[in-house]
């Protein structure tokens, strides 16, 4: 069987992968496109802890935290989207480096 | 000590159950009422937060000892209960600041969105599971990224919303990295069993500080401190004014009162660490906000550089973490709340007179409204922390807490921050007062819910200031009883 570190050390890589893409990139959806890599990290580290050290018959609390964070998730892209899209609407841009209306 | 018996469970969550009822009636009876006067969601909304504060008052009443409820997912004390108080108190002033003389477009969304967002902030106080503590943040967040980027015909709202949301969405993925692994070294959620797995003879230093500091970067971007405070200036300038200052206050609050909790129920066994990380917080938020506020033209950008060093000062007293450093850290937020939604009020009855929110704007301003420029002043002067208005108390608490706890240094910092924070305060009521009118400027006119709004808050800056007795001993029972395991 695979050892729990593999997925540990999966899901630190990909959050540092998600991290340095928002970071790094200047196109608004890429940002959140890394920020929902960065939320995967944290599923894999969760299901992976649940699934090789707390699993018993009773304690489902690592999967519920996963279930709940897909819920959130979702709704964060949702709202993230349509602030994207307005922003484009506005500005007929999504790069970020274009959002220079406040700086002080 | 889990309650067993659901109906008085349901009894102690009744104020959060019916906020999430006036928001569903407020959202339904904007679509289906067509013709009703103006303001009368408004009025709708208030008594409807108003009421939530009553059945708190009835039923919600701590008791004796902590009490968890919903299988330990929420904590009924006098800490949850007393910031539930702060965000109902601040969401009705903000609703009230919200009206505009001609009713816009939206308006139940808008009021749905913000009393959503006040459900979540009395989840974050009473959380004491870190899955709820999660939710309860987001949903508090959401809300907000929206009403940021509520005028979304303007370039500026919806550049603020679209900041406020990338910030947020980035900070509260590196906090719940932070609590994957806090299920990871405990396998459970709740507060009491991941603090025994963070013992220190049961895991590495080195690693709790890893994960403490994973958490923390959620928590310093909700209360807009140093290093992840860039977002504010940006958010409060673009965002409708009301909601600026509702962010400033309530979500602020919100942000220490989950702070609070989490250092003294999951991080307890390391002292040493939440001194040492939240001690560098708070003086870089201190420096940055005073020293970039001193040149700012905008009063909504200068009024945020100073809301982040108000942070940083709130943070001396959870960073000492006595019962006086918390108990002061919660008597500055209370004092906050009235303080700074009366300096956004009267930004925002400006900004709706003259279309500007620059501080030239608000030049000579005792004479075309010597009413609002008293409120203002006082709010500037409570800011400043200057004696006999409520934020001087707050100041003098969280120094208090510094020298008792040995980090005279730090009080030492605060104390000159403060001056420098003074500077910048005096010299606005030096425009308010001495500075000429504006050519072709007449006097401003101040609709009812905008005088009813500052004088609350007027009246609680005098109260907090020269009564302090009774709120401080309130606060003081949230932090002897937060300290109490």
């Amino acid at each position: 069987m695979i050892p729990l570190s593999w997925y540990l050390i999966l899901a630190a890589l990909l959050f540092c992968i998600g991290l340095f893409g928002v970071l790094a990139r200047k196109n608004s959806v890429a940002v959140l496109m890394s920020v929902e890599l960065m939320l995967n990290a944290v599923n894999i580290n969760l299901l992976a802890f649940w699934r090789y050290l707390y699993l018993t018959s009773t304690a489902y609390n690592g999967f519920v935290f996963v279930v709940v964070l897909f819920a959130v998730a979702a709704a964060e892209t949702a709202v993230g989207l349509a602030i994207i899209i307005s922003a484009y609407r506005s500005r007929k841009t999504v790069a970020a480096e274009d959002f220079t209306a406040l700086q002080g | 000590m889990t309650g067993s018996f659901p109906a008085a469970m349901l009894l102690k969550s009744l104020p959060e159950i019916s906020l999430v009822i006036l928001a569903g009636l407020v959202l339904l009876l904007s679509l289906v009422w067509k013709k009703r006067p103006p303001q009368a969601l408004t009025w709708i909304t208030i008594a409807g937060l108003m009421l939530c504060l009553l059945l708190a008052l009835l039923f919600a009443l701590p008791v004796k000892g902590p009490y968890l409820i919903w299988g330990g997912l929420l904590k009924i004390d006098v800490l949850s209960f007393l910031f539930r108080m702060i965000f109902l108190t601040g969401a009705a002033l903000t609703v009230l600041i919200s009206v505009e003389r001609q009713p816009s477009q939206g308006q139940g969304e808008y009021l749905a969105l913000l009393i959503t967002s006040v459900f979540g902030m009395c989840l974050m106080a009473a959380s004491a599971d870190i899955l709820m503590l999660y939710l309860a943040i987001e949903i508090t967040a959401m809300p907000l990224f929206i009403l940021a980027a509520f005028q979304f015909r303007q370039k500026k709202s919806a550049e603020a919303g679209l900041k406020y949301f990338l910030y947020g969405a980035m900070t509260s993925t590196v906090m719940v990295f932070g609590f994957s692994l806090l299920f990871g070294i405990s396998g459970q959620t709740g507060y009491s069993a991941i603090a025994a797995a963070l013992e220190p003879d049961r895991l590495p230093v080195s690693l709790t500080a890893g994960i403490f500091m994973l958490v923390l970067v959620g928590f310093l971007f909700k209360v807009s401190a140093a290093p992840f405070h860039f977002w504010a200036p940006d958010v409060y300038e673009g965002a409708p004014t009301p909601i600026a200052g509702f962010l400033s206050t309530a979500s602020k609050a919100a942000g220490f009162a989950a702070l609070l909790r989490i250092l003294q129920e999951v991080f307890r066994a390391s002292p040493e660490l939440r001194f040492g990380l939240l001690a560098a917080a708070a003086v870089a938020s201190m420096l940055i906000g005073n020293f970039l506020a001193l040149r700012q033209k905008n009063l909504k950008r200068l009024l945020a550089y100073s809301s982040i060093a108000q942070a940083g000062y709130i943070l001396v007293g959870a960073a000492v973490g006595t019962p006086l450093g918390a108990s002061g850290a919660i008597y500055y937020l209370i004092a906050y709340l009235v303080t700074n939604l009366a300096a956004f009020g009267a930004v925002a009855v400006v900004s709706s007179n003259t279309g500007s929110d620059q501080i030239a704007a608000f030049s000579g301003l005792n004479r075309r409204n010597a009413a609002l420029a008293l409120v203002l002043g006082a709010a500037l002067l409570s800011l400043g922390g200057v004696p006999v208005f409520a934020g001087f108390f707050g100041k003098f608490l969280v120094f208090a807490s510094a020298v008792q706890a040995g980090a005279v240094w730090l009080a030492v910092i605060g104390v000159l921050n403060a001056v420098v924070g003074l500077y910048y305060y005096l010299n606005l009521l030096k425009v308010m007062y001495l500075d000429p009118v504006p050519e072709g400027s007449g006097p401003l006119t101040v609709v009812f819910p905008w005088k009813a709004a500052l004088l609350v808050c007027a009246a609680g800056i005098l109260v907090l200031g020269f009564i302090y007795r009774p709120w401080y001993h309130w606060a003081d029972l949230a932090a002897q009883m937060l300290l109490l395991h």
